[in-house]
């Protein structure tokens, strides 16, 4: 989707803050982060849905939102959509219905973030493209989530690296399935993307399956 | 308008979803604070692993684990060249592995290339071997700029670039996370691997800096 989220590009936010990373972090943005790490053990979501429902918003919210807000709505927005918790329940606070047993406890959070999620799959289709490559990447605007950002849309780039195949976001993050796909790292010339402004030999390096590329 | 510290948001009607969220929220941390006590005493969560994983990111996993593999690669030009050929294998080898980091690269700076690694999207980041990403990382100025303009923020970082060194910029739009491998810095011939990953700092591993010298690593190596 064309969101807020897809920053590349855009003016007007000024310098880098906090380069040197002196301000501390409050307390609530590590129990922001591992209560959204630890839920997602219920296996009702999977990442690409997870970053669909941080996106998902009216842009000015998104852009008002800290960071961990967005995690923290998004989280609210899944357990709902799943039927963990009720709106009511994160209205008054109060939990309704019978207790229930966590999935993990420490020792299955600790072992949870060692196992990760890997998204490499096997997939049974011969990769279209080669090293080297020339490929123009697909001018589409999807209403749901891709990872296609729109600064890289409609560009000429070369395949600089094959990952085999790979989770495709664009279906996952709606539960349409993981629809493996071969991932490729394409790369771009700065000039290209970004006009004379740019410099010349910079360049831009994108993760993309091969539902975004065609030959050129 | 009524708002209490509980959850009362007032509805907005600029977003008309059927799973529609849009309250004003109350102070994000009493927001958290109120969904944790929620979670927990609905037995969505154990308390004990909340812990775990704030414990994890804070004492076991972050910029060291890095620092040791990029030392490793420059004392060991085998497992330097096992790092750019297969970073999960070679990664994995130090003990390093898991949660975003489970599709590793590593790319090398060079004289004439050097590497700068931002999410355009949203802010994935090499958890296994950096930690939790820096505020700097998650702001919408690196996430819009970086990719346009790397060279000013770079600059902001205070590594001002000639024009003749390229800059290879990475998007982490798909799983595979990025390990930028920094320069060895000079003087540093007879260090050996412990020695040198104090030079190597968390910037350095993005890209948005330089591997400390021994003149600036403030000379307890």
């Amino acid at each position: 989707m064309n969101g807020a989220h897809d920053l590349g590009g855009m003016h007007g936010f000024g310098a880098v803050p906090d380069v040197l990373d002196t301000h501390p972090h409050p307390d609530w943005y590590n129990r922001a982060m591992a209560m959204t790490v630890v839920m997602a053990a219920w296996g009702r979501w999977n990442i690409d849905a997870s970053r669909r429902a941080r996106e998902d918003m009216h842009p000015a919210r998104y852009l008002g939102y800290g960071y961990y807000e967005r995690w923290v709505d998004a989280l609210e927005r899944l357990m709902v959509e799943t039927g963990l918790v009720t709106e009511e329940e994160l209205r008054t606070g109060e939990p309704a219905g019978e207790s229930l047993t966590p999935p993990v406890d420490a020792a299955g959070a600790r072992a949870m973030l060692r196992r990760g999620g890997p998204t490499e799959r096997d997939i049974d289709t011969q990769p279209r493209f080669r090293v080297g490559d020339r490929v123009v990447t697909t001018n589409e605007h999807p209403q749901g989530h891709t990872r296609l950002p729109r600064y890289a849309r409609g560009h000429e780039g070369i395949i600089l690296r094959h990952h085999g195949g790979h989770v495709l976001p664009d279906t996952n993050a709606h539960f349409q399935g993981e629809h493996p796909d071969h991932l490729y790292t394409v790369q771009f010339q700065a000039r290209d993307l970004w006009g004379s402004e740019a410099t010349e030999g910079d360049t831009v390096m994108l993760d993309l399956w091969e539902t975004y590329l065609h030959a050129q | 308008m009524v708002m209490t510290v509980t959850r009362d948001r007032p509805m907005s009607h600029d977003h008309d979803h059927d799973h529609d969220h849009s309250h004003v929220p109350p102070e994000p941390a009493l927001r958290v604070q109120a969904l944790e006590s929620l979670l927990t005493r609905k037995g969505l969560v154990d308390p004990g692993a909340l812990e775990a994983i704030i414990e994890t990111y804070s004492n076991d996993v972050g910029p060291r684990n890095g620092a040791r593999v990029v030392a490793r690669s420059w004392v060991d030009p085998e497992y330097r060249q096992w790092l750019l050929d297969d970073a999960t294998a070679a990664i994995a080898h130090l003990g390093y592995q898991g949660r975003q980091g489970e599709h590793m690269v590593a790319v090398e700076n060079t004289d004439r290339v050097h590497n700068l690694v931002v999410c355009t999207l949203c802010s994935c980041y090499p958890w296994t071997v950096l930690g939790i990403p820096p505020t700097w990382y998650k702001s919408e100025a690196y996430r819009a700029r970086a990719v346009r303009e790397p060279r000013a923020v770079l600059r902001e970082f205070g590594l001002d670039l000639d024009d003749s060194v390229d800059i290879r910029l990475w998007d982490s739009t798909a799983e595979i996370r990025y390990l930028v491998i920094p320069q060895r810095p000079a003087g540093t011939d007879d260090w050996n691997e412990e020695a040198l990953a104090d030079l190597v700092t968390r910037d350095a591993m993005v890209g948005a800096g330089r591997a400390l010298t021994p003149d600036t690593a403030g000379g307890d190596a």
